[in-house]
């Protein structure tokens, strides 16, 4: 019963914010300073992600094919394939529900329980297309742009490892990675960093808007938002990949 | 004028209050006393549609509130200022900006005229020097005054407090509720005061609405609260009085 009310109050929030797209002047100033804090701000964890994603993958796919069956350049066909279809994006995700998710979940939360927004909306002020909505904006945004430099950074990151270990040159690398390369792959993995972008900041917004309890309560929305996109990035993920690939 | 008819409110399974109906004509102070938990706050955020009731009405100069759409319901908003318990000030903005706030978003008054309109509100609430601060670095009593500030900037119709001296000192707390009345004299506002803190109601009251046992226990004005010989109330009244004897 808890969860369908929840759900309920989650596609209301979300029909307020859509409904409220239109009121640029509201969310215009957010939008920008979100793009910053959402896109700009996680860059050097994303390529931190990104760089050791590629370098380890590297290394372990060298060791469980280390035989004379395969061309070594194969190397660099599974570590960069598996980087732009699965690892960047959802790597990225789980990192960024961390920083984003518990940030906004916590932010809001913090303003819900500390009256800020009953004070919006007691100015007359739309609190969802002020809060919420350049939040969700700037996640289905930024994440595209965050995947793409996790999965340049994981190709380069491998190439380094390969090349630093000795497994395999960084030429031999990129002649596997472009053996296998398809466009649509990156097409997909954008696709679904754009979705992951959706579920963390939706369901972050979402739990924080509708906190209750104090400094207590606030804390509880930041663990449920972060448990929860967690695990609607996975089942996005299964789904996107069932349907897509 | 606001009209308070019949409204019931409850939580899940939790009554609040029932059937509470009483009338703030224009020009008035009205406090609202009552135990803590009776849902004083929970009846003043459905003054502008924050909270909506079980049953019952809330009629402003005519209109009920809560068959006002969004749209509608935000400019009705407009005509109300609420100064929260806390003081729901924006903690990522600065005093001066919190103030301003609302003027940027509502107004296209140009820069130098928000200037003036702020740094005239800082004054009405003594708080002159205060603009540059965070609101971090504000007291209790600092942050209140800010809040009233805020809420007088779009020179609203009606003006709603929440516990405006809880929390704060003797000195302070006359310092608010002086505030409170002049607020009231100089903007010609329609006051709803929220308070237990029976010295704040007879410095600034006109009527007083008891709410007792999940129901409006008592209506009337000052004087007829003095005379009152309604048992709730009057150990409601008199028990700050005892305490300070104690």
């Amino acid at each position: 019963m808890e969860a369908l009310k929840q759900l309920g109050q989650y596609t209301l929030l979300l029909y307020q914010a859509l409904r409220s797209v239109t009121e640029f002047s509201t969310y215009r100033e957010n939008l920008f300073s979100e793009f910053v804090k959402i896109g700009y701000q996680s860059i050097p964890i994303i390529m931190l992600v990104g760089i050791f994603t590629g370098a380890v993958l590297t290394l372990q796919t060298a060791y469980q094919l280390d035989t004379d069956l395969y061309p070594a350049y194969i190397v660099g066909s599974i570590v960069a394939q598996s980087v732009i279809i699965e690892l960047a994006a959802v790597i990225s995700g789980l990192v960024l529900a961390g920083k984003v998710g518990a940030r906004i979940s916590t932010e809001l939360g913090t303003m819900r329980v500390s009256e800020q927004i009953d004070a919006l909306e007691s100015m007359g002020f739309n609190s969802v297309a002020f809060l919420v909505l350049p939040r969700i904006f700037a996640g289905i945004l930024m994440f595209p742009v965050l995947y793409i430099i996790a999965s340049t950074l994981g190709i380069i990151g491998g190439v380094i490892a390969g090349a630093v270990d000795g497994i395999l040159p960084a030429a031999e690398f990129m002649k596997g990675g472009r053996a296998f390369f398809f466009p649509e792959d990156v097409v997909f993995g954008i696709l679904k960093s754009f979705v992951f972008g959706f579920v963390i900041t939706s369901i972050s917004c979402f739990k924080g808007y509708f906190a209750y309890g104090g400094a207590e309560g606030v804390g509880n929305a930041t663990t449920q938002a972060t448990v929860l996109s967690c695990i609607y990035i996975l089942l996005s993920d299964f789904v996107l990949a069932a349907i897509l690939l | 004028m606001i009209e308070i008819k019949n409204l019931t409110k409850s939580f899940g399974s939790n009554l609040i209050w029932k059937d509470v109906s009483f009338r703030i004509e224009d020009g008035e102070t009205l406090a609202v006393i009552g135990k803590s938990g009776c849902g004083k706050s929970v009846l003043l955020k459905h003054l502008n549609g924050l909270l909506y009731p079980d049953s019952g009405d809330v009629i402003i100069d005519g209109q009920c509130v809560f068959d006002l759409n969004y749209s509608e319901l935000r400019l009705m908003r407009q005509r109300f200022g609420i100064l929260f318990q806390g003081g729901a000030l924006f903690d990522s903005i600065n005093t001066f900006e919190n103030i301003a706030f609302p003027l940027r978003y509502f107004t296209k008054k140009t820069e130098a005229e928000i200037k003036k309109e702020v740094d005239e509100a800082l004054e009405m609430v003594n708080l002159k020097e205060a603009g540059s601060k965070a609101t971090s670095e504000l007291s209790g009593g600092m942050r209140k005054r800010v809040g009233l500030a805020r809420a007088i900037i779009l020179k609203p119709d009606y003006l709603l407090y929440d516990e405006p001296t809880s929390g704060l000192d003797p000195q302070t707390s006359d310092e608010i509720n002086e505030l409170i009345v002049s607020m009231a004299d100089s903007f010609d506002l329609t006051s709803i005061v929220i308070t237990h803190d029976m010295h704040s109601v007879l410095s600034i009251a006109e009527k007083v609405a008891f709410l007792d046992s999940q129901k409006l226990s008592w209506f009337g004005t000052i004087d007829e609260m003095k005379k009152s010989e309604h048992p709730p109330l009057v150990e409601f009244t008199t028990a700050s009085e005892y305490k300070i004897k104690a």
